[in-house]
């Protein structure tokens, strides 16, 4: 093991870790706000924009995160839409993220009983009131484990980004072994930097999961 | 003359294709409590819960100081919000705290003011005797205890009717009695129009201005509390009574 090697690229490395945390951050936040979105109006069984949010889910789903991004890094210029990488690869995180945050609030808001609708109505809520203070917070707490499992999905599926020339940590880790011929050193470097994002993100969820959960049971 | 809060004239219900309730018809008036009483499954819970319009109805008609209702859910909405309601499981939201829970509607629902509301709702808590668990969770509290804190709940929002449905029945003796005695002060301290559903005879026979006794969605009885329980008119209910020990 080269020591030299792996402090000489320790800067690109950390550029890509920065990079890597930033695009990580924007396509959790965008997915949980479209998973919100889309599954509340699934669950509300909005007219037209439930059947939507159920064909979308569905689509992004059941296509791979690669398929995605080739489409609108390589596809979308040919109809005059043209993004940078990280505006392409943002939007298929999201859209891919989005879909998985909706399956797991659903799941989440299917878990809470009738009677606490019920409860809810009864105290005059309107369907607005009824979701911002009854299904929302608790189907939150009960979406929980999905939402953790999502987000770390999430930050992993990020190393695809490569295959558009995002110069994140995977692909810049492929890179450097490319040129320098060192994959021991530039992929221990590449396991260290995902356990350095990943090992404190689940973490803190896990203390979240419990700190939210910890109002949930027993009405 | 009292003024009638409430009428419901040749209500019918169904599920699917089963009729739960069948041409229901009875008056209320203010400060009046209103006992349903009858066998599991007789529809009294359904009853109940249509006239909070959490059930809907085939046909009839709800009035509600002689205006009849509109069973659209944005009138019940607002109706609701005159109509309070307590529930058998209490169904306290979980993750509130006890004073969160009784100030969400009257605040979010009703926009008043949350000083004022906190005021009022920790003298109403004060009355049962939960003036110290203002921040408990439902989870740290009795079921005797959650079930006060459900009531509480209801009335901040300052209804003009309670419907108390089995809201003894997941209870043990002891805390059954606790409950019974709130519901009482409400209807001779405060003369608050009810509707109760109950098992207990006791309890109903102290209570009850009236009682509709009911047997498969039918109204067999609709007579004064105290000559229901005296001179039952009916064998159905003669039976019933003597079912329950009373």
């Amino acid at each position: 093991m080269n020591w030299s090697i792996m402090q000489q690229a320790l800067p690109v490395f950390v550029h890509a870790f920065g990079l890597t945390i930033w695009l990580s951050l924007i396509g959790i936040i965008g997915s949980i706000i479209v998973g919100i979105i889309a599954s509340l109006t699934q669950y509300f069984k909005v007219p037209v924009l439930s059947q939507v949010m159920t064909a979308y889910v569905e689509l992004a789903r059941n296509t791979p995160l690669l398929i995605q991004l080739f489409f609108l890094y390589y596809a979308f210029p040919v109809i005059g839409i043209k993004m940078s990488a990280e505006v392409c690869g943002i939007i298929g995180l999201i859209f891919l993220g989005g879909a998985y945050m909706a399956e797991g609030f659903t799941g989440g808001f299917n878990g809470i009983s009738t009677s606490q609708i019920n409860s809810g109505k009864a105290l005059g809520m309107s369907r607005f009131q009824l979701a911002r203070y009854v299904v929302f917070p608790q189907g939150f707490a009960l979406s929980m484990p999905a939402l953790t499992a999502n987000i770390i999905f999430l930050i992993k599926e990020t190393s695809i980004f490569s295959v558009i020339a995002i110069p994140e940590l995977t692909n810049t880790a492929l890179d450097l072994t490319g040129m320098y011929y060192r994959s021991n050193e530039y992929l221990l470097m590449l396991v260290i930097a995902y356990a350095i994002i990943l090992i404190p993100v689940i973490l803190l969820l896990t203390w979240l999961e419990r700190r939210v959960r910890y109002g949930a049971f027993g009405n | 003359m009292t003024e009638e809060i409430l009428k419901v004239e040749h209500l019918n219900k169904f599920y699917d294709e089963r009729q739960v309730l069948h041409n229901i018809n009875f008056s209320l008036k203010k400060g009046e409590v209103l006992t349903l009483l009858g066998p599991s499954g007789s529809g009294k819970s359904t009853l109940l819960r249509t006239l909070n319009g959490l059930e809907d109805y085939k046909n009839g008609s709800i009035y509600f100081h002689e205006k009849k209702i509109d069973p659209s859910p944005k009138e019940w909405q607002i109706l609701r919000q005159k109509i309070g309601m307590v529930f058998q499981s209490y169904d306290l939201f979980p993750n509130l705290t006890v004073i969160e829970n009784v100030l969400l509607a009257p605040v979010k629902v009703q926009k008043r003011d949350e000083n004022e509301v906190k005021e009022e709702a920790i003298k109403l808590l004060k009355q049962v005797g939960l003036e110290q668990y203002l921040n408990a969770y439902p989870r740290e509290l009795s079921g005797g205890q959650k079930q006060r804190v459900a009531i509480v709940r209801a009335l901040a929002m300052k209804p003009e009717i309670m419907l108390l449905d089995e809201i003894t029945a997941s209870l043990d003796p002891e805390m059954v009695r606790g409950i019974e005695e709130i519901v009482e002060l409400l209807s001779k301290r405060d003369h608050m129009t009810m509707i109760i559903v109950t098992h207990q005879m006791n309890f109903a026979s102290r209570i009850a201005d009236e009682v509709l006794f009911l047997e498969d969605g039918h109204i067999l009885e609709d007579t004064p509390g105290k000559e229901f329980f005296n001179h039952p008119q009916t064998q159905r209910a003669k039976d019933f009574l003597d079912s329950m020990d009373y």
